[in-house]
């Protein structure tokens, strides 16, 4: 079979699961459910031979759900309350999805084929960056080497979000330390 | 109170084990990043998986004795002036901004491709070290909040 039939499996796969996570009413089945959208981006990365990719996206996957988990585990709004359905909302909603899917027909003519037009910076890369580099792997020469420039942004971002996450996360306890009213707060 | 401290003896005993068997694989997906698919997110990320993972099983009182999380958040913050003092060497040495100066070696060796495995290592350790030391605040903010011991 080839890679665009498993690829499209697969991403039916990821669509049931997030309907159904929209659907739970529990918050940790709807968390366990959503999983499957990022396995489902991993396996895809994994069809289109982009190991590094599928690998990075398995584990942060791990760790969000984690994180989610630890989040919304023994808490009050564990239990969604039933919402009312509107029944025009989602009608509308479709409609509005199936017009776009009808005039997009002409695009999905014009696709160019899978992973045809290799543009010529990544002709070169391809080509010479084991050789400039010295790297087995092409893809950390590109993000190592080549675009390291590239990862000193990406490295400053991580580092300007935890700083962020750090800051804003323990002023309660400088304040509380003390076991002020954090419980009235 | 030791009793409610992290999760059962079981689990305990699986985390002992196996967490560095976690901890090497992290460290060999960094130092065959540039031979192997993964590099120093993955690894990164592996490793900070597996302080999680003791973490839970044992709590987070345990975590606190056994490394200093100070430490480690001053670690998370020098290895991003690590990368940018690279740069500033690359750019002294071998004549351009994070220039990969160093000989590149044999391909397909352990030691090659010049400067691109110690800024494997040096991301490994921003992105272990950050994940960490955030998931421990919020284990801390949670306790701050007026929630219980977990």
């Amino acid at each position: 079979m080839p890679v665009e039939t498993w690829l499209i499996f697969v991403l039916g796969f990821m669509i049931i699961g997030s309907i159904i996570a929209l659907e739970l009413k529990d918050l940790l089945s709807a968390v366990i459910s959503i999983g499957i959208v990022g396995l489902g981006v991993s396996i895809a990365f994994l069809l289109l031979q982009a190991l590094d990719l599928a690998i990075v996206q398995f584990l942060f996957e791990i760790f969000a759900l984690i994180i989610l988990i630890r989040a919304f585990n023994g808490k009050e709004y564990h239990i969604q309350e039933p919402s009312k359905s509107h029944m025009i909302q989602s009608v509308v909603t479709v409609a509005v999805l199936l017009l776009i899917l009808i005039l997009s027909i002409n695009i999905f003519r014009a696709l160019p084929e899978f992973g045809k037009p290799i543009f010529s910076t990544a002709k070169h890369y391809i080509e010479n960056a084991a050789q400039e580099t010295g790297s087995a792997n092409i893809v950390t020469a590109i993000i190592l080497d080549y675009r390291a420039y590239d990862t000193l942004g990406e490295v400053t971002v991580l580092f300007t979000a935890i700083l962020g996450a750090l800051a804003i996360l323990r002023t309660r306890k400088s304040n509380g330390a003390a076991g002020g009213d954090n419980e009235t707060a | 109170m030791k009793q409610r401290d992290g999760m059962t003896l079981i689990v305990k005993t699986v985390t002992r084990i196996s967490v560095w068997l976690i901890l090497l694989y992290g460290i060999y997906i960094i130092l065959h990043g540039h031979l192997s698919p993964g590099g120093g997110f993955a690894g990164g990320v592996i490793i900070a998986l597996a302080l999680l993972n003791v973490m839970l099983a044992y709590g987070r009182q345990f975590i606190d004795r056994w490394v200093n999380i100070g430490f480690l958040h001053d670690l998370e913050s020098s290895s991003a002036a690590l990368f940018l003092a690279m740069g500033i060497l690359g750019m002294a040495v071998g004549g351009g901004f994070l220039a990969n100066f160093i000989s590149q070696g044999k391909l397909f060796s352990l030691l090659s491709a010049g400067t691109i495995p110690l800024l494997n290592i040096i991301i490994s350790i921003k992105v272990s070290m950050g994940l960490f030391v955030v998931v421990w605040t919020l284990s801390v903010f949670h306790l701050d909040k007026g929630g219980k011991e977990e």
